[in-house]
């Protein structure tokens, strides 16, 4: 009886592990495939295919918004801090698009290195905070935007990538 | 010891000692829901980019943690059925899935209606968001092969296997925001630095989480207390405890 229990215990043990390979090769011959964006980098270096819809993903570069006063039309900056890239857009963009902030752009990249988006989505982090401390902080000379952590990050993980 | 977790393994011991945990569990899952719920909805404060739709973090956070745990919790009770065959631990894994569906359903919709305000969109193929979508899967499946034996031990052991295979899945989606880009942000809370929020914003959200754990057990005892009494309504002594009611 306690070698039937064994058996059974190595069979479902050995059944799990084989599963689990088998779902890790997957998901690492599909690893860039999963990514939900590319990154500025990744479209500088040529790795985005041209005119068709594609999704980058970055921040948005502080002082880069331009809005045409007459239109919805505007055009932002999306940058990860390494490289940047060109977005020109025309809607409504969603209530959390601001400069410092993250966002997923859907659109088509252009032959001459920009991205004509048809959807903008916002991307937030998971730092919360009540509206009084955002304010106590930028009183203190911080901004809550301060996404300077977020961009030692990338770089570290691009240079790891490399 | 042995002799109290061998009587908690059969079904007429477990019947018997467990009649004493669900009156508090109850008590404690409706404090803990009714305290966190009020004060996370109407007195804690909101966020100062996402104003008041940031509230939907106190129903969303705890019914993903419940989604995941519930699953692990499934495939672990399947595993003690395979090796050890105690009964008790298929009919517990049986009655769970339908309340992991719920929650998984319940994490999914309640993440859609907060993408629309925050991200402007409600669904992306986004490695979280479709990890998730296939644990929902999994338990529709676990749930369904089990019914798709005409014998109870084939479907106990086919929705075993499935639900061991399955909590592969669980890293994956606990990582998902860190392995790929994605659109959900990282995980605001871990066991190794302290949270990033304030402690207005995660005790409330801490109490959620506790209380729908209290309720998850409590549902879980209930219902497998029922399924004890239908499995062995032929027994002496579940017919005994039928007179003694009378």
């Amino acid at each position: 009886m306690r070698a039937k229990r064994k058996q059974r215990l190595l069979v479902i043990l050995g059944l799990v592990a084989l599963a689990a390979v088998a779902v890790g090769l997957t998901l690492y011959a599909l690893r860039s495939n999963i990514n939900l964006f590319f990154s500025p980098v990744q479209i500088a270096e040529g790795q985005a295919p041209l005119e068709r819809q594609i999704r980058a993903g970055g921040m948005v570069k502080e002082g880069s918004v331009a809005r045409d006063p007459d239109s919805l039309d505007v055009a932002f900056t999306v940058t990860d801090y390494v490289e940047d890239l060109e977005v020109r857009y025309s809607g409504i963009l969603p209530d959390l698009f601001r400069e410092g902030q993250g966002v997923v752009v859907v659109g088509r990249l252009q032959p001459d290195g920009w991205l004509r988006a048809d959807q903008v989505l916002a991307k937030h982090d998971e730092n919360y905070m009540p509206p009084e401390v955002a304010q106590a902080l930028e009183d203190a000379g911080y901004s809550p935007e301060d996404y300077q952590d977020k961009a030692t990050d990338v770089a570290k993980r691009l240079e790891a990538e490399d | 010891m042995w002799a109290f977790i061998h009587k908690l393994g059969s079904p007429k011991g477990f019947y018997a000692i467990s009649a004493r945990w669900l009156t508090p569990l109850w008590l404690a899952a409706a404090a803990l829901i009714l305290i966190g719920g009020t004060w996370g909805l109407a007195f804690s404060p909101a966020d100062y980019q996402q104003g008041d739709s940031f509230r939907i973090i106190y129903v969303h956070v705890p019914a993903a943690f419940l989604a995941q745990s519930i699953f692990v919790a499934m495939a672990a009770a399947g595993f003690v059925f395979m090796v050890w065959k105690i009964k008790l631990a298929d009919m517990a894994a049986a009655m769970m899935a339908p309340l992991g569906a719920g929650m998984t359903f319940v994490a999914l919709f309640s993440g859609a209606v907060w993408g629309v305000p925050t991200w402007g969109t409600w669904w992306q193929w986004d490695a979280r968001l479709t990890s998730m979508l296939i644990l929902f899967f999994l338990y529709i499946g676990v749930i369904a092969l089990r019914g798709a034996f005409a014998s109870r031990d084939g479907g106990a052991r086919a929705a075993s296997v499935l639900a061991m295979v399955g909590v592969i899945n669980i890293p994956i989606i606990k990582y998902s925001v860190e392995w790929w880009y994605t659109l959900h942000q990282p995980a605001t809370f871990s066991i190794t630095s302290k949270p990033a929020m304030p402690a207005a914003m995660w005790l409330p959200l801490l109490l959620m989480v506790l209380g729908f754990y209290c309720f998850f057990i409590a549902v879980t005892l209930m219902r497998t207390r029922s399924e004890i009494l239908r499995r062995e309504s032929s027994k002496r002594w579940v017919r005994a405890l039928v007179e003694e009611q009378r």
